[in-house]
């Protein structure tokens, strides 16, 4: 069972992750411990969302990666922050439209990627810019503060578990059935594995990248939606940091760069380590470069580690 | 007309287009001092374009070349300020580091991708420990060389020039330059052929990194002090230069005077934004839909060749 | 006979469980000429890619003139004593123009003015084995048509800068080019031997073998089962030193196939690629005959996308790549049968996993596939078990219709008769084949066969009227000559 456990990728995120906040705590005499973990889920919480979308996309095969994710995030933002206007009713309404104008990115997205030929690395950042454009044009101004109930909601606790993780939790836990067991999901995988295969298998292969792209988008948006009530507003930069934390608790969590396998739990896994990991260093007092400097190292150990397993294939 | 032709000379169409709707729109610009001006920031995109461009030819991706810029600028801000021989070591030891990082990916097999996006938190990382907040102060002969009043043709457009012929000639007509190009465009018959990928690749980062390395220094030398994140968009620009340039993202096919024509366009491209008074907030969305209308172009050129 | 340019001795070579080669010796004197033929999956590109070094032999010694050079063997040391190889598939850079790519192959072309040096060496061999080619240094490989690039490696291997020239193996060279081209390239090869360079042909054009060579091999199985002078051979001793065994055609009962003759028809199809149609009628196992790649792989995906082709019935297609077409490296054995059958396993959209066992299980002891377990990986299965495993993920489908395109390449002669068996018996419960064969021997098994030939139906012949001299024929028509 061990063994066998120890063979899965995304163990390891979670023994990771694990080891950090045991030296963490071991440092603070065991101050925090759990303040720690929570505040970890809370925010582990938007880059899990955002990470699922950019898994399935990744996991459609070489090439495939969605850049757009941090504007998409924004957008949905000052979407939701101004249709509803701080009215707790407008909640459903601001909610709908954060997803429509989501909906509609991963649309264009695809429509760049299918009808122009443009490879999606390009497709993506040129139509984030676009999407990013959008966001301070139809924002421009004060900042909108979100109504209180979407603040409550986003910053609600159950046992100190944020409500959001509880959220996040059943999503992934929806998609992990949505990869095992629909034929969406067996089309994914099997593309990312071999697209032609997967053409010859019977599978619809323009459709399910369709879906993927607008599933990441839309899976964007509703971490734009959820970001915003957590963090009192919608910001032109709130998206920022998720560009490269969305790939990278992709690839840390065990999902194949190369395309064909995904791991929902090793995403949950690497977000918290990714958090816990900032929080040890701070903790130790390291300063914000050996901070990043550890961050790209990890990933790249985590991908030669991985990358032995690659060759064999 | 011939497709292939055709392709070739896209990129110096685009140019032609954005520097024309450019003159147009602000006739000004058509001087000595406006064109300095406009294209004095084109020298170091041009130049992390060409590093990406070496990293493209052997099917990877730099994602780590804007921080890399960055890195080295401070460097060169500080320890190259200060004591030129250690400067001077650290800078061989960035351009090592790179060659390194070829060596690894491709012993391993691992995706360029992922390794680079890690990198670039690396040097993220380390310039900010170099310099914690913008500062520092750039050498004087960078300053000299890179305010040089040349007689006639402003020097940026001689750089730009001079990069894209010494590049050129290297990569397309030299004899190791094919060597590289093929080892991007059928990598086992180069290695039926006897040729070592692992030496191809190691040379095309070290490449990669030395022009990082310039790019940098070029860049200090017109801004004068040094910050960690000042080239972090250059990753993109440089990733769209190739691209725009007319080189792909697989098979060897790359072209350098295009990749600089592609750098130069997306310089103009921002300059043109601003001259023609486009509200501030749609500027990215400009350069965006610039960089979308110009790839899509390229997607009829390249249809019928890829189908064979 | 000469003295031996280049000499093995008992070389051996397997793959996984495949034993591709079992032990062959080989002697090739200078200026000779072999002919290197056999029955696809025979050994022959085996070992020819142990003679380039691209390959290094399991067991047995190598050894050039009076050097033996067992164990140091390599592509450098190959490349070092002028031995040089036109592999079947391309090994031309698509992206560098035909000049650049005689550089790549030529240490010496460097420095000053290289290019020039190149275009002429390039030029002058073509032009000394094909004139009147029209092909120009400067043409970038990608911008030529598949035979000029044939004809622009062909000319690379034959030119010499530093090391002279032991050695040329030419694997199927004739098979992109016309008639009057292949006359050149086989004229130019007999010049070539006079001055002392050797010469393996390994071509399935016996006529061409015949009329070239000084000596001819032939190999089965991965052992030489004849060699002989070229003129103690003829065309039918050849053929039967091959091993096919013409009397033996394995002749579906009459009954049977007049039964068939009046099932209603269900595909018709035109080629996109060139001329001719043909029809299938319910039932039918209808072979697509024919050089590889002329056009017979395309029609199974033009009947796969409905596509210019009247096709009644679902279609499933079965790969003859297993690695590019077929199989997905990161599954089990048992998702990779049941990807095609997923539809029919769904209650309220989700897929239903018992289902799905119970289905693999199935087609486990149904083609008898050899495994413990069939959650186990695919990889963990040998190729002749991993393509059972795609003939059950269509077979298992609801599919009508089956596509298959040269699915028995590379696979053992047991695992063929089982299969061979299982597709009888479907179409006898009306189960419609398409199977593109390069596999005389598969032909036989064939209610009718279709050859082609540059895109276009050349033939169509009846089950009586099969046979390996005819499906040549109809394959090479203009240069064919026996």
């Amino acid at each position: 069972m061990i063994k066998k456990l120890s063979r899965e990728p995304w163990v390891w995120s979670f023994i990771a992750a694990l080891g950090v906040w045991l030296a963490t705590i071991a440092y603070t005499g065991g101050q925090g411990a759990g303040e720690i973990l929570t505040a970890a889920l809370s925010f582990a919480t938007f880059s899990i969302i955002v990470g699922l979308g950019q898994m399935m996309v990744i996991t459609t095969g070489p090439g495939n990666v969605d850049l757009s994710i941090p504007a998409t995030i924004t957008l949905s933002g000052v979407v939701a922050m101004k249709v509803m206007d701080t009215d707790a009713h407008l909640l459903v309404p601001g909610i709908a439209a954060a997803l429509a104008v989501s909906f509609l990115v991963g649309v264009f997205n695809f429509a760049l990627i299918r009808l122009l030929r443009i490879p999606p690395i390009i497709a993506t950042l040129s139509s984030s810019f676009l999407v990013l454009s959008t966001a301070i044009s139809y924002g421009r101004g004060i900042r909108i503060k979100p109504p209180l109930l979407l603040d409550n909601f986003a910053t609600a606790r159950i046992f100190g578990i944020p409500f959001a993780a509880i959220l996040v939790l059943i999503l992934s836990i929806i998609l992990s059935m949505i990869i095992k067991r629909t034929i969406y999901g067996r089309a994914v995988v099997a593309i990312g594995q071999n697209p032609r295969a997967a053409w010859l298998a019977g599978f619809n292969v323009n459709q399910t990248r369709f879906n993927t792209y607008v599933l990441s988008a839309l899976l964007s948006g509703v971490c734009g939606i959820l970001l915003s009530g957590f963090s009192g507003g919608a910001a032109l930069n709130m998206g920022e940091e998720f560009l490269l934390a969305s790939i990278a608790v992709v690839v840390i969590g065990g999902t194949s760069v190369a395309g064909g396998r995904a791991s929902i739990s090793g995403i949950w896994g690497a977000a918290l380590f990714m958090y816990l990991l900032v929080t040890m260093l701070n903790t130790f007092g390291a300063s914000a470069g050996v901070r990043l400097i550890m961050t790209g190292l990890i990933i790249i150990a985590v991908i030669v580690l991985a990358g032995g397993e690659r060759q064999s294939r | 007309m011939n497709k292939s032709l055709l392709r070739a000379l896209l990129p110096f169409i685009s140019l032609a287009v954005v520097l024309g709707a450019t003159f147009y729109v602000q006739p000004r610009t058509m001087s000595y001092f406006g064109l300095n001006l406009m294209l004095q920031y084109a020298v170091p995109i041009a130049l992390a374009t060409i590093a990406q461009m070496f990293v493209i030819t052997v099917n990877d991706l730099d994602l780590s070349i804007g921080p890399f810029v960055g890195l080295v600028g401070c460097i060169s801000a500080t320890l190259l300020y200060t004591n030129p021989v250690l400067g001077t070591l650290a800078l061989i030891l960035c351009i090592v580091a790179y060659a390194a990082v070829g060596a690894l990916i491709h012993t391993r097999n691992l995706p360029s991708i992922v390794v680079t996006l890690g990198l670039s938190f690396v040097w993220l990382g380390i310039a900010v420990l170099i310099l914690p907040s913008p500062g520092g102060k750039a050498p004087e002969w960078l300053k000299t060389i890179m305010a040089l009043k040349t007689p006639i043709i402003p020097f940026p457009i001689i750089a730009a020039i001079v990069i894209g012929v010494a590049v050129q000639l290297t990569l397309i007509y030299s004899s190791y330059g094919v060597i590289a190009r093929g080892s991007g465009g059928n990598p086992r018959a180069m290695e039926r052929a006897g040729w070592s990928m692992l030496r191809t690749k190691t040379m095309m980062f070290a490449l990669a990194g030395f022009f990082g390395v310039l790019s940098g220094l070029s860049l200090l030398g017109l801004t004068t002090s040094a910050d960690a994140h000042v080239a972090d968009r250059y990753t993109l620009f440089s990733i769209a230069g190739v691209i725009l340039g007319g080189g792909e993202f697989i098979g060897g096919r790359v072209s350098p005077l295009g990749a600089v024509v592609g750098a130069l366009t997306l310089a103009l491209a921002g300059s043109f934004l601003i001259f023609l008074k486009i509200s501030p907030d749609w500027q990215i969305g400009a350069q965006g839909a610039i960089l979308i209308l110009v790839i899509a172009l390229k997607a009829p050129l390249t249809d019928s060749e890829q189908r064979r | 006979m000469n003295q031996p340019a280049i000499k093995l001795d008992g070389v051996e070579r397997s793959f996984g469980a495949v034993r591709a080669l079992a032990g062959v010796s080989l002697d090739v004197g200078a200026g000779e000429c072999i002919g290197l033929v056999g029955h696809n999956g025979a050994g022959k590109s085996t070992l020819m890619h142990i003679l380039a070094g691209t390959l290094s032999p399991d067991k047995g010694r190598l050894s050039i003139g009076t050097s033996d050079l067992t164990g140091q063997w390599s592509i450098r040391v190959a490349k070092a004593n002028g031995i040089r190889c036109v592999f079947q598939e391309l090994s031309l850079c698509p992206n560098l123009t035909v000049a650049e790519n005689v550089r790549v192959v030529h240490g010496p072309l460097k420095g000053f003015g290289w290019k020039k040096r190149a275009s002429i060496l390039a030029l002058d061999k073509l032009s000394e084995i094909f004139p009147g080619h029209g092909i120009v240094a400067d043409d970038a490989i990608s911008d030529l048509p598949i035979g000029k690039r044939q004809m622009a490696e062909i000319a690379r291997a034959f030119t010499v800068t530093d090391t002279p020239l032991r050695l040329v193996i030419l694997d199927e060279p004739t098979s992109s080019l016309d008639a009057v081209t292949a006359e050149q390239l086989l004229s130019f090869v007999r010049r070539q031997v006079t001055n002392g360079t050797s010469v393996i042909l390994i071509s399935h054009l016996l006529g061409d073998v015949l009329g070239t060579c000084d000596r001819i091999i032939v190999m089965k199985d991965g052992k030489t089962v004849a060699e002989r002078p070229t003129a103690e051979f003829d065309r039918h001793s050849l053929v039967a030193a091959m091993g096919t065994d013409v009397t033996q055609k394995k002749v579906v009962e009459a009954k049977a196939r007049a039964a068939k003759s009046e099932h209603p028809i269900i595909i018709r199809a035109k080629p996109k690629t060139g001329v001719g149609e043909f029809t299938a009628r319910k039932g039918e196992i209808i072979g697509l005959a024919g050089l590889a790649g002329h056009g017979q792989t395309r029609m199974l995906l033009q009947l796969y996308e409905k596509s210019g082709a009247q096709v009644e019935g679902a279609v499933a297609f079965i790969a003859g790549d297993r690695q590019s077409d077929g199989i997905f490296n990161l599954w089990s054995i048992a998702s990779n049968i049941t990807v095609r059958s997923l539809r029919a396993m769904l209650k309220w959209g989700l897929i239903e996993p018992n289902k799905e066992g119970v289905l693999a299980d199935d087609w486990k002891s149904r083609m008898n596939i050899r495994t413990p377990n069939m959650d186990n990986n695919i990889l963990t299965l040998s190729g002749g078990n991993q393509q059972k495993a795609l003939f059950a993920r269509a077979l298992a489908s609801e599919a009508s219709i089956i596509l298959m395109d040269d699915p028995m390449r590379g696979v053992d002669v047991g695992t063929k008769l089982e299969v061979y068996e299982l597709i009888a018996k479907e179409a006898g419960t009306g189960r419609t084949f398409i199977w593109y064969t390069t596999e005389m021997d598969e032909l036989h098994y064939c209610d009718r066969a279709i050859v082609f030939r540059n895109g276009s139906i050349s033939a169509e012949l009846s089950s009586g009227d099969i046979s390996e001299e005819k499906i040549l024929q109809a394959s090479f028509a203009e240069n064919f000559a026996a």
